[in-house]
């Protein structure tokens, strides 16, 4: 079978497992302050693992596509060191805050600059603004079928049969390449990167395309900006805590179950 | 343009209980800008579906009929939901922020080249421009962003549990029969077969003991399970065992075991975390619970921060012990 040509699109977001006491909103400024170093977003990450297991399986090439403000290909270069093949990073003040549709039409002008590709995979949803649209709108755009939430991905004789995940189950659905699959977490984590491998890459000179909007869209008027009217701290969620102590964890056990009795 | 059009969703033929919600807050809003409210049903042979709804005091209710809508294929809902919408023209379309919603509202959004908000926990009209107001939780809930949009329609998806359903209202709704304009060729995605697997269905607990990443073996989910049936024999209350994603993602558990943003989000009278950090995106799952129980060996861990009671220990040990004494 002839290798596959996968682009996964992954981006560099401040760590969503931070503590929420590290996160701070600024009120006046309209800006989310998180106190901890960015990540690749999770589900981007079962994304990349997906399709590393696809290559692995049948042969191909992966690009990875991102995205971002500020983007760090330290943190992305991650996505190579774990199997990726190439990585292109997309940068310009002219793309911060967009709104889903125009990301998702700054990545469809790169993916049509990248040219010929068999798969494309994105995350069910990016844990910073949680919106899970990005993917579908691409696909839309490209003209391309589409699945979302797959719990796992094969590729054979020209389609992608895939294991989705709904209320019930989950339900088999294939379709013809190219297409898009947007991936959740039943995927399984992206693989374990070693220190000394992320080290080596780090010095490795490999070229990493970096491309703005000269590159990828002449008419920026089209280009929609979320519009944020107000941002504001979430609601309070502290409670009291009355820490149940014991001299044994049997000891533990019996007050629980006394607690257990009394409220429920 | 003068409708505010809502997406249909059903449960054992009949509207589920997150489509009386959008049936309560699209007629709030319809009735502040002094629009009609009506409704979408979508599907094949449903017309028992169309007549409930018909209940609940909404304007119209428009059935979308055609043998390719049976079941759920995106590919035919969204091209059926894009046919009607370019028929009729709504000014507001909600959906859901279901299964369903999440997959159809961003590919119509995109055809009707319309911008969508999801996930939204508030909506409002802006007096100044007529313009929806669409409120809703980012970073995992960590901060609350309030967006406006233009174009049309003003398209937005909803959070459960945001308003109150809708009770049946006197009047009956008019319903408009119509067949989409759909061949075959739009579906690009085929369905081979659905598994059905056995599900749990959280909201139905009283009492949800959850396992997390803390949880070290596969093995030890017995002894929560244990736990839950050790609390089902001595209070009569339903009990059932949830997770957080780290062991959805170990597939240890399947992901209608997982609470949170992107599990379920539920409110039973007691929450048990074992093993859980309190990661933000987990609290907004389970943060309304009526009690909350934090088991875990960290002092210092978020979850402790919003629990009502606290065990500093190994599961291991304690839970062993405390299935004893529950059981004595
Ligand atoms: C967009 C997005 C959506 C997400 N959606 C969800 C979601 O829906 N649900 C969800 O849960 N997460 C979700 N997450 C993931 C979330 O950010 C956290 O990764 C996850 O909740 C952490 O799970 P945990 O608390 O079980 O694991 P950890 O944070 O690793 O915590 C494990 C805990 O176990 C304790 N522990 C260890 N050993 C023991 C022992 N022997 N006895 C007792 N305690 C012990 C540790 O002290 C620690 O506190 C989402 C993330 C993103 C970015």
């Amino acid at each position: 079978m002839k290798e596959i040509r996968i682009i996964v699109c992954a981006k560099q977001i401040p760590d969503p497992e931070a503590p929420f006491s590290n996160v701070t909103v600024n009120v006046e400024k309209k800006e989310v302050i998180v106190d901890a170093p960015d990540v690749i977003s999770p589900y981007d990450e079962n994304a990349l693992e997906a399709a590393i297991r696809i290559k692995e399986e049948v042969g191909g090439k992966i690009t990875v596509l991102s995205l971002g403000r500020k983007v760090s290909d330290t943190v992305l270069r991650k996505t190579l060191a774990a199997g990726a093949d190439a990585l292109i990073l997309i940068e310009d003040p002219a793309f911060e805050r967009l709104d889903s549709n125009s990301v998702a039409y700054v990545l469809s002008r790169a993916i049509q600059k990248i040219g010929e590709y068999d798969l494309i995979l994105t995350g069910r949803q990016a844990g910073d603004w949680d919106s899970g649209q990005v993917g579908l709108i691409l696909a839309e755009m490209l003209g391309i079928p589409t699945i979302s939430l797959a719990r796992s991905i094969k590729v054979d004789d020209g389609r992608v049969l895939v294991e989705k995940t709904i209320p019930v189950g989950y339900e088999v659905v294939e379709a013809g390449l190219p297409a898009l699959v947007t991936v959740s977490n039943e995927v399984g984590e992206l693989r374990y990167v070693s220190r000394t491998r992320m080290m080596g890459l780090l010095k490795r000179p490999i070229p990493i395309p970096k491309w703005g909007s000269k590159d990828l869209v002449t008419d920026l008027e089209i280009l929609k900006k979320v519009q944020l009217i107000e941002l504001s701290p979430p609601p309070d969620m502290r409670r009291e805590c009355a820490f149940i102590e014991g001299a044994s964890p049997e000891d533990k056990a019996d007050k629980l179950a006394a607690v257990f009795k009394e409220i429920g | 343009m003068n409708e505010l059009l809502l997406l249909v969703e059903s449960k054992e033929g009949l509207p589920d209980k997150t489509t009386l919600e959008l049936i309560r807050g699209g007629s709030d809003l319809a009735k502040e800008l002094g629009i009609d409210t009506s409704a979408v049903v979508v599907g094949h042979e449903t017309p028992s579906l169309a007549e409930s709804v018909a209940s609940y005091g909404l304007k119209k209710i428009y059935r979308l009929e055609h043998p390719m809508l049976s079941g759920f294929q995106p590919d035919a809902w969204v091209g059926a939901l894009e046919w009607l919408c370019r028929q009729i023209g709504p000014r507001i379309f909600l959906a859901s922020h279901s299964f369903v919603g999440k997959e159809v509202a961003p590919r119509l959004a995109c055809r009707l080249k319309t911008e969508l908000t999801t996930d939204c926990i508030g909506l409002k009209i802006d007096p100044q421009d007529g313009l929806l107001i669409r409120t809703k939780p980012i970073y995992g809930g960590n901060a609350i962003a309030a967006l406006k949009c233009a174009g049309l329609p003003q398209m937005v998806t909803v959070r459960k549990n945001i308003f109150e359903p809708m009770e049946p209202v006197d009047t009956r709704s008019e319903l408009v029969d119509l067949v989409p304009d759909l061949d075959e060729s739009i579906i690009k995605v085929r369905s081979l077969k659905i598994v059905p697997e056995e599900v749990v269905e959280l909201d139905k607990a009283h009492v949800v003991i959850s396992g997390g990443r803390g949880v070290v073996e596969k093995e030890d989910f017995d002894m929560l399970k244990a736990l839950a049936a050790a609390l089902n024999k001595s209070s009569g209350n339903v009990t059932m065992v949830g997770c957080s994603r780290p062991v959805v993602d170990k597939c240890w558990l399947s992901s209608d075991h997982q609470v949170g943003l992107t599990g379920s989000i539920i409110a039973p009278d007691i929450y048990v975390a074992v093993g859980i950090s309190g990661a933000i995106q987990h609290l907004v799952g389970m943060i309304r619970s009526k009690k909350i129980i934090a088991i875990n060996t960290d002092p210092g861990c978020n979850m402790f921060k919003v629990a009502d009671y606290g065990v500093v220990e190994d599961y291991k040990v304690l839970i062993p012990a405390l299935v004893k004494k529950l059981e004595e």
